[in-house]
């Protein structure tokens, strides 16, 4: 499947009505986030010492990382490395396997998305079972997430009501947010207790004492790593942070950029398997290495997927997380796709008016909008952009460079503009003029006028 | 104190007004103003569509032109942006280009900041809605985003607010993005259309007669969606009501 963003927004734009839902829920969280935000005087620094924080220990990552591993494993912990998403998923299998787990339970996890963990172990006869809400309704409905924090905001109450009533049983036509959220928790209850293991990821994970903590508002990654006897966490390369003193730097920025809280109903911190029981983790890097020495696009590991930055994009309020056909949508999606794969996700870095509000509300500072303008450039320069777009604006650039011509230019079409029939201005062609009228052609260029003298006229 | 006018390549073709306005508006305050003619165009379009590498003859042409002034003013925010925050890749540490990134304002951000001006005379009886252009606003602080937490300030607000009898609504969304984004428009033509009519929206809700802002841009593309629509509501460029030009 190949990305193709202005098509998929069309689509999406075409229902006015679920547009401007979906953009008034989303600038409802961003508007809860300025509040937030604002009654922390030091919030501006807490940004800086998390842009400086995750700058450091990505330049040190490897050390970190095998600190990480000794300390945890000293908890015992036992700790698994994966290059890609399929060592990920078969390793994750084969501690599965040798267990003997057939239900999984599984909390919110946007790398086991991105490995696919999911189909590739339900083919395998496991039963994996989400259980963030969110998740679990777009998991019923045989869909990504749209969002890394609301992974159903793409969906209404009778969207829910619907799939519910088809998987769960619930009354038709019950909208209620109440019973209906009832009836997911009872369901839910039931694969808590039923199942072998439990799924979570990893929001940060510690390298001086080898923890790990899963922040969530539902408490289930704490239900689904206590209740069965086996917990797997999954995490990438990247989750990394160097001491205990550095966490509360990221716990205050991430619940009030994502949702506007103070901090996420549950913050749970990690470290040993339950009595009698085991825990391992896996540490992935999956295309994380090659960001590492990129000078342009290296900041978009500190990413801590708060999806700030999806809440204030104007075009992801407009066209849905499903309009990006990535993993992680939005503005930082745009460029983790488009670095990994520039062929298949080449429209990504265009579906962007490089407003900047994404650069000035991610919490650990990355330069968003100037990475996907240098996407931009990147794509050209690969030749991969469209190469009739592309000669037209070689063709602009070199009439530009020719002040002469390109006075002419303009003289000839005020001249001649005015005079053509609207039929052959409002052509196919003129995308412009689809749903907007050109503005009128004066007679005279501001030029033209000054040569004449100016203050004449005066 | 010698200043070059930079008039971006769509304002000298389609909105010659504007330039005039600005022309005048600078020249009225005994600024020693001049046009160079060899201008033509920054390059913005092509850079944000990918092109960067083809503009380097422009960008060289761009300093060459202005290298020689004092300060290099224009009536566009993005434009501006484009210079200072864009060119570096074809000027390696060259003397000219760090003049010509240090001295070249936005026309609003001049008067604010350099002027320092503290009054206008003139009058402008109409409800105004202020349009913060995205690289304006966040590019050249022309004002503070919404988004950070620092003291809020506005250079565009605070020179409107020395036009007597105007006055200024409040918007909803006050620094959201009209959806022009240069070839966006074209590309993602959707999504611009829903951003534009969302925008005038905010602007009609609050009861402006007039929308404004410092960029041109913005304003052609919320015009040509009012003019298809018939609503009752006008663009002009902040410059115009600076200079006292009634509409």
């Amino acid at each position: 499947m190949s990305s193709k963003h202005p098509l998929n927004a069309k689509a999406f734009v075409a229902n006015d009505e679920r547009m401007h839902w979906h953009d008034k829920a989303l600038w409802f969280v961003r508007e809860k986030r300025d509040i937030t935000s604002k009654t922390i005087p030091e919030w501006e620094q807490l940004r800086e010492y998390a842009n400086s924080i995750k700058t450091h220990t990505m330049a040190n990552l490897d050390k970190y990382l095998v600190e990480f591993e000794k300390n945890a494993q000293a908890r015992g912990i036992e700790v698994h490395w994966a290059k890609d998403a399929k060592e990920h998923n078969e390793i994750v299998y084969n501690i599965l396997k040798e267990n003997n787990a057939k239900k999984i339970v599984k909390s919110k996890s946007m790398l086991t998305e991105e490995c696919h963990l999911n189909p590739y172990l339900i083919e395998k006869g496991i039963e994996v079972v989400d259980t963030d809400l969110g998740e679990r309704i777009v998991q019923l409905r045989n869909e990504p997430p749209s969002h890394v924090v609301l992974p159903a905001i793409h969906l209404k109450k009778q969207d829910v009501s619907d799939t519910f009533h088809e998987h769960l049983g619930t009354q038709e036509g019950n909208y209620d947010p109440t019973y209906l959220t009832r009836a997911a928790r009872a369901s839910l209850r039931e694969n808590f207790l039923n199942a072998d293991a439990g799924i979570t990821g990893v929001n940060f994970a510690i390298a001086n004492t080898g923890g790990f903590v899963v922040c969530t508002n539902e408490g289930n990654a704490d239900m689904g790593a206590n209740t069965p006897k086996l917990h797997i966490a999954c995490m990438g390369i990247e989750k990394i942070i160097p001491r205990l003193e550095d966490l509360s730097v990221f716990t205050r920025l991430l619940a009030r950029s994502a949702t506007g809280q103070a901090v996420t109903a549950y913050t749970s911190h990690f470290h040993g398997p339950v009595v009698g029981g085991k825990m391992h983790i896996v540490i992935v890097d999956n295309l994380r290495s090659p960001f590492l020495k990129s000078e342009k696009y290296q900041k978009a590991l500190n990413c801590i997927r708060c999806g700030a930055c999806m809440n204030t994009c104007p075009i992801f309020r407009r066209s849905g997380g499903h309009s990006y056909e990535y993993v992680i949508p939005g503005p930082i999606g745009s460029s983790l796709a488009t670095f990994r794969d520039p062929k298949k996700h080449k429209t990504l870095s265009f579906a962007c008016t490089l407003c900047g509000s994404c650069s000035n509300v991610c919490p650990v500072k990355i330069d968003l909008d100037a990475q996907l303008y240098n996407h931009r450039q990147d794509l050209t320069q690969q030749g991969i952009i469209d190469s009739k777009k592309k000669f037209m604006l070689k063709s602009a650039s070199w009439l530009m460079s020719h002040p002469t011509l390109f006075d002419l230019a303009g003289k000839v079409a005020r001249k001649v503009v005015p005079l053509l029939p609207k039929s052959m201005l409002y052509t196919k062609s003129n995308v412009w003029g689809k749903n907007r009228d050109l503005p009128q052609m004066p007679k005279n260029s501001f030029k033209e006028l000054y040569k004449k003298g100016i203050e004449d006229d005066k | 104190m010698k200043i070059g006018l930079f008039i971006p390549c769509f304002m000298n073709e389609l909105y010659p007004d504007v330039c005039v306005a600005t022309y005048k508006l600078l020249k009225n305050l005994n600024i020693d103003i001049d046009y160079p003619m060899s201008q033509t165009c920054c390059g913005q379009p092509m850079a944000n569509s990918g092109c960067s590498k083809d503009i380097e003859t422009l960008a060289k042409q761009f300093v060459e032109t202005f290298k020689d002034y004092d300060y290099i003013v224009a009536p566009s925010g993005s434009c501006v942006a484009m210079v200072k925050d864009h060119y570096g890749v074809f000027f390696k540490d060259d003397a000219d280009y760090n003049k010509v990134k240090t001295s070249i304002y936005e026309v609003c951000e001049f008067l604010h900041d350099v002027i320092k001006i503290d009054k206008f005379d003139v009058s402008f009886p109409h409800k105004v809605g202020l349009h913060n252009s995205c690289h304006g606003h966040r590019m050249l602080k022309l004002a503070t985003p919404s988004e950070l937490n620092i003291p809020y300030d506005s250079k565009l607000k605070n020179l409107l607010s020395l036009v007597k009898d105007i006055e200024l609504v409040t918007l909803q969304r006050e620094d959201e993005c009209c959806g022009f984004g240069g070839t966006f428009s074209v590309t993602e033509e959707d999504i611009s259309i829903a951003m534009g009519k969302d925008r005038i929206k905010d602007h009609l809700d609050s009861h402006a007669q007039i929308i404004t802002g410092a960029d041109m841009s913005c304003l052609m593309h919320m015009d040509g969606i009012i003019n298809r629509n018939n609503e009752n509501i006008k663009v002009m460029h902040i410059v115009e009501i600076l200079a006292g030009v009634e509409k």
